[in-house]
């Protein structure tokens, strides 16, 4: 089943979508987060493949890379990790992301047939706008993988459109005019460009950067299918959190997001 | 040759249209947030240089303030050693002491043409940074420049001098603490603060429009020299013409000018940043071209004295220039650079910038080689004078006991 017939599942059995994000090989432990994400309900769990020059990342997700890289995290031993997923986690919808480069240097086939094998059915890469996107896009779906396109407050509307049509899986809302990391509110852009996504596409819509309590959450999906959650839990696991106290953080928001779409349960 | 000629009168150092390729190099791999801002300052530029009201407030900036044009000289005593004929281009003598000047005022103007009030640089050698910070004083706009903390080290002199010009200079402390590094750095900064800042890239690296624009603003260096070795040579053109490649700015000015004409063109990189010699086909910093990468596609980190060619990559009209076969990219080593400094100060009296001192240590090492044949003709571009330099060769033991 595809990334986004498991999302559109989920968004009409009247759910919010919630997709946690972990840098792969961030620790020697790392896919004990992403089972605790998985056991917290998480609706698909994104993972970072580590490279070292993560432009559109703000100062946690670069020095969660780092700290990967150092360790000698390489998209090929994070992927190696995710083949031997079981249990509960290995139900749940992977999505990579990472940056052009390194999709480059293996080339396009090879790194998505490469995913597929991992076990992985989407893929985001943040540097890599619509326009030079056909490659990787055709390469992408041979192998069964969604390639997800992300929108930005500044996207002019017949371009949204172009994108929200192009992208598979869901569209990827960046919330703020930055980078990613954590902040103190949810930007207004954010709810504005959820709401100009929904008018263009019936495709899932989730809205990240800067999405950092169970209340942001909350707010953010309300205009949106549902959110992606980064910095907010890598500086958990930087600062040494065990997979369950950052499993307990994001079991609150998934409580937070289950209480405000159904608020009677 | 003439095969190759067309194809890069068809494919290089002209308009790369919409897309900004040069060949299957360039493009613009930048996040969403950045593609509506560099849409829109391809569409200025593009107006910018049709309008002569635009051109003339350049030519008359680089003429009042930056003092072009910028002469050349003949490297009489040094041609003799070498048995070549050498000609020097004198970026060193502009404002500022480097070829950076001529295009931070271009899109220095272009910022305020476009009403923003802040620039935004990174820099390596300081030399871009420092240019910034005039361009921005001279037109009444702030600057913010990004530096890594060990390039902030070695050239403290730079620091200084874009402080006292008004910039705010931010240490960068991530990865090798140098300039790919502030050039992340200064992107992420950009993405925030595009509705009033200008992103003003010194070399010819970054997305579409960068490459195509800082290499139009740099093409003075190559126009001017063309007109001036006409004058200079009996061949008209020179047989090779010889800049050093950080990004590649200096060089792609200068290749500009000649790249119509039979004059064989090499780029000079540091050893420890060959990007175009030693790369692999890439991305970064939002364009496809040739950067250092090791066996899993992580970018390496580049290493050379000469903090301005300490950069893991090349544009990708070098790239393209390459793979065509119509420039040739060589490496040269930080001893060879600084013997090069000094063979030029005591056969000339000038003092060059340890960037610009790597391709003439190629001339040198080519002369020495007979690969330069007697006689041969060379125009090299001085991309900088050796000011910022000088605290890094009193520290080499080479100094101490002139030959
Ligand atoms: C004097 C000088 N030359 C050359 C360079 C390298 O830049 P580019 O390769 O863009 O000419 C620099 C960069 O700082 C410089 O200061």
């Amino acid at each position: 089943m595809t990334l986004e017939t498991r999302l559109r599942r989920r968004r009409a059995a009247g759910h919010k979508l919630l997709m946690p994000y972990v840098t792969g090989g961030v620790t020697a432990g790392w896919l004990d987060h992403l089972r605790a994400f998985a056991d917290a309900g998480a609706d698909a769990i994104e993972v970072g493949l580590p490279f070292s020059d993560p432009t559109v990342d703000g100062a946690t997700i670069q020095e969660a890379t780092h700290r990967a890289l150092a360790r000698g995290a390489t998209t090929r031993s994070v992927l190696a990790d995710l083949a031997d997923l079981a249990g509960a986690a290995a139900d749940v919808p992977l999505v990579a992301s990472t940056y052009y480069n390194l999709v480059v240097h293996a080339g396009p086939q090879r790194f998505c047939a490469a995913l597929r094998d991992a076990g992985v059915s989407g893929l985001i890469v943040p540097d890599l706008p619509l326009d030079e996107a056909d490659e990787l896009a055709d390469a992408a779906a041979v192998a069964s993988v969604d390639l997800v396109l992300l929108a930005a407050p500044t996207t002019p509307p017949p371009r949204l459109a172009q994108i929200a049509q192009r992208s598979r899986g869901f569209v990827y809302a960046v919330s703020v005019m930055g980078t990613t990391g954590e902040r103190t509110t949810v930007a207004d852009s954010a709810e504005a460009l959820a709401n100009r996504l929904r008018d263009a596409t019936d495709r899932p819509v989730l809205v990240g950067f800067g999405i950092s309590t169970a209340q942001h959450a909350v707010h953010a999906a309300r205009s949106a299918d549902g959110v992606v959650v980064g910095a907010a839990l890598m500086r958990q696991v930087l600062d040494g959190a065990s997979p369950y106290d950052v499993g307990g953080y994001l079991a609150r928001m998934r409580r937070a997001l289950d209480q405000a779409a159904h608020p009677t349960d | 040759m003439t095969d190759v000629l067309q194809r890069v009168r068809a494919a290089g150092m002209g308009d790369p249209g919409r897309t900004g390729r040069f060949g299957r190099y360039g493009g613009g791999y930048v996040p969403e947030s950045l593609v509506e801002t560099c849409r829109q300052v391809a569409e200025e530029f593009r107006q910018a240089w049709s309008d002569p009201g635009f051109r003339e407030s350049l030519t008359r900036l680089l003429t009042v303030h930056a003092g072009r044009p910028t002469p050349l000289t003949p490297a009489s005593r040094l041609s003799t050693e070498l048995g070549i004929q050498l000609l020097l281009k004198r970026e060193d003598l502009t404002h500022t002491g480097s070829h950076k000047i001529n295009n931070a005022l271009g899109q220095a103007l272009l910022a305020r043409r476009m009403g923003r009030s802040r620039l935004i640089a990174e820099t390596g050698a300081g030399q871009h940074g420092v240019a910034t910070a005039t361009a921005a004083a001279l037109l009444g706009l702030r600057a913010t420049v990004f530096m890594g903390e060990r390039d902030i080290e070695r050239q403290a002199l730079n620091v200084f001098r874009m402080q006292l010009l008004g910039a705010e200079v931010v240490p960068v402390g991530t990865g090798s603490r140098t300039l790919s590094d502030a050039t992340s750095q200064a992107m992420r900064h950009w993405v925030g603060v595009t509705d009033q800042a200008h992103y003003c890239i010194g070399s010819v690296v970054g997305p579409h429009p960068y490459p195509w624009m800082v290499r139009t603003f740099q093409r003075v260096i190559g126009d001017e020299a063309r007109g001036q070795c006409a004058r200079e040579l009996t061949s008209a053109v020179p047989d090779y013409v010889v800049a050093c490649v950080g990004g590649g700015s200096n060089a792609a000015g200068t290749f500009a000018g000649f790249v119509d004409t039979s004059a064989r063109l090499v780029g000079v990189e540091a050893a420890g940043g060959a990007g175009a010699a030693h790369g692999r086909d890439g991305v970064l910093h939002g364009a496809r071209s040739r950067f250092l990468q090791d066996d899993g596609g992580q970018i390496v980190e580049a290493h050379s004295i000469a903090a301005g060619l300490d950069y893991p990559g090349v544009g990708p009209e070098h790239a393209h220039l390459r793979d065509l076969g119509r420039a040739r990219y060589e490496a040269v080593s930080d001893d060879e650079a600084v013997a090069a400094v000094i063979r030029l100060a005591r056969t000339e009296g000038i003092v060059a910038a340890l960037e610009s001192a790597h391709a003439l240590a190629w001339v040198i090492r080519a002369a020495g080689a007979g690969e330069l044949p007697p006689g041969a003709t060379v125009l090299l571009t001085l991309s900088g004078r050796g000011d910022k330099d000088v605290a890094a060769l009193k520290d080499r033991s080479a100094l101490k006991e002139p030959a």
